[in-house]
């Protein structure tokens, strides 16, 4: 159950985190589950400007993390981009299911190599609509939509909605953003409700007012490249999904 | 740990010393949980502090007892600290299950942080399940009370005048050997626990448990937040103290909606 986290530092050498220094972050964007992941591949990730710095390896009845770095969204992994222009930008993509007795190591290891000084994070997550709570019946909301819950020190815009009470986030995404509430670190997370649990193009896009935001309008690809990506991903999709022909 | 929410000097919300600090078993039905909710919406007391935690499984929502749209923005997590000088109360609620094996970890830190806040009395809200109730105690008040001995020479003699009755020890071996009897609080997950070790380190506790069932918890919320008013006084019963009466003063947090499901499709009739 043992979460192990490890980054290539400087040129290359890759070690435990925790023996080095906390290096700088000004932006820390965390994609969790397979829609999100995409989503950041699809609009933001490319081979050109970012280099993958650091994976966690992790076991639980769920999923085991894979050991390459060349992966496909619908894996379950857990890598750690950096920009390498500017390399306080740091990005991951979780779409391995973190226990949750495992959600805790996860933060303590990942975070406790960052100096949180000047610290913003973004969390994008999915959740399936039917755990939405609303006066009205599920069936008629349009779904997929995205709502926001922000940390006190967040002081920016958020895309869309807050998340209305009752509703309550969990597991991975709701672990950063407690850990950011209790440590004063202005972080936002985007939970998007859809009825799809699968990869899908429509839950991916529903991500898209984020592109506007302050956070991630610097780190929007080429257009024309992402519609190309996605239409890849659909693809890879399909052919899985011929058994009932 | 302890975490208060402001880091910057004056934080007069976490000196604690000689305080009644309050908190919930998550138990059956989430009674003392959901007592806990009625306590702090009612009082509107302030959020003073984090409990972080690895012992908790993690969760976060909008505030939980918000009244209006200015105050319906602040992040909660899933233990929090409030607070009430004026009436010497400080409460930690917390929001979600315990995870595997954190049972003792969790009870070590927090009486740890009892000590070193200089809380006066720590009183614990629980529950235990109905069902395993013997052919006495299915008759009479479902309500019972738990007192350390460092706490008993202080309150002991008010509990009898509220005419409380202590939880009952049962048989250790049942059937076998009935004279051994122990504490056994089934369905009050750290209740038992906590207890026994606020017995072994000397701390004053109190437990308030109700008898229940897993349902619709919220008028054996009701019964146990009147219970425990009876002692603590937080709020001015009624003078007729019927059941509904005292009820419709607690304040009901807004959190409390949708508790069974959200809106019927139209479509299904």
């Amino acid at each position: 159950r043992e979460v192990g986290v490890l980054w290539a530092r400087g040129s290359g050498a890759a070690g435990e985190g925790s023996a080095e220094e906390p290096f700088a972050c000004s932006k820390f964007v965390v994609a969790v589950g397979h829609n999100a992941a995409a989503f950041l591949s699809s609009f933001i990730l490319d081979s050109v400007c970012w280099e993958v710095v650091g994976v966690v390896k992790l076991w639980n009845e769920w999923c085991r993390t894979s050991n390459t770095t060349n992966v496909l969204p619908t894996d379950s992994f857990c890598l750690f981009y950096r920009l390498i222009s500017d390399p306080t930008v740091l990005l991951c993509q979780c779409s391995c299911y973190v226990a949750e007795d495992q959600q805790f190591q996860w933060l303590e290891k990942v975070f406790g190599c960052m100096q949180k000084e000047g610290l913003q994070v973004t969390i994008l997550s999915t959740c399936p609509v039917a755990d939405y709570k609303t006066q009205e019946s599920t069936l008629t909301l349009p779904s997929p939509f995205l709502r926001a819950l922000k940390t006190k020190e967040f002081k920016e815009q958020v895309c869309c909605p807050l998340l209305e009470q009752p509703n309550i986030v969990r597991d991975l995404p709701a672990a950063v953003l407690s850990y950011c509430q209790v440590w004063q670190i202005p972080a936002v997370l985007y939970q998007c409700y859809t009825d799809v649990i699968k990869l899908d193009t429509v839950t991916i896009e529903a991500f898209k007012p984020l592109l506007s935001s302050k956070t991630l309008k610097s780190l929007v690809k080429d257009v024309s490249e992402s519609t190309k990506i996605l239409k890849k991903l659909l693809t890879t999709n399909e052919t899985h999904s011929n058994i009932y022909i | 740990m302890f975490v208060p929410c402001d880091r910057g000097g004056g934080s007069a919300g976490s000196d604690f010393k000689g305080f009644t600090l309050l908190m919930p078993a998550v138990s059956v039905g989430n009674v003392g949980q959901l007592a806990i909710d009625l306590v702090i919406s009612t009082l509107d007391m302030t959020k003073v502090g984090y409990f972080y935690t690895d012992c908790l499984v993690p969760m976060v929502g909008n505030n939980p007892y918000a009244t209006a749209e200015e105050n319906s923005t602040e992040l909660s997590i899933n233990a929090e600290v409030y607070s009430l000088p004026s009436k010497k109360l400080v409460v930690l609620q917390i929001r979600s299950p315990f995870i595997k094996n954190k049972y003792r970890p969790f009870c070590q830190t927090l009486l740890s942080w009892v000590k070193s806040s200089k809380c006066a009395r720590v009183v614990l809200l629980s529950s235990s399940h109905a069902y395993q109730r013997d052919d006495e105690q299915l008759l009479g008040t479902p309500l019972r009370y738990l007192l350390t001995p460092d706490l008993e020479k202080a309150v002991g003699g008010l509990m009898q005048e509220l005419k409380w009755k202590e939880m009952e020890k049962v048989a250790a071996y049942p059937g076998i050997n009935d004279t051994e009897k122990i504490l056994h609080i089934p369905g009050g997950g750290i209740t038992k626990l906590l207890f026994t070790e606020s017995c072994s380190k000397g701390i004053q506790m109190a437990v308030l448990l109700k008898f229940c069932s897993e349902g619709d918890n919220i008028p054996d919320a009701f019964a146990l937040v009147n219970y425990l008013n009876e002692w603590l006084q937080l709020i001015k019963s009624s003078v007729s103290a019927s059941s509904t009466d005292a009820s419709s003063q607690w304040k009901v947090p807004s959190s409390w909606r949708l508790l069974f499901g959200n809106g019927l499709p139209p479509a299904l009739f």
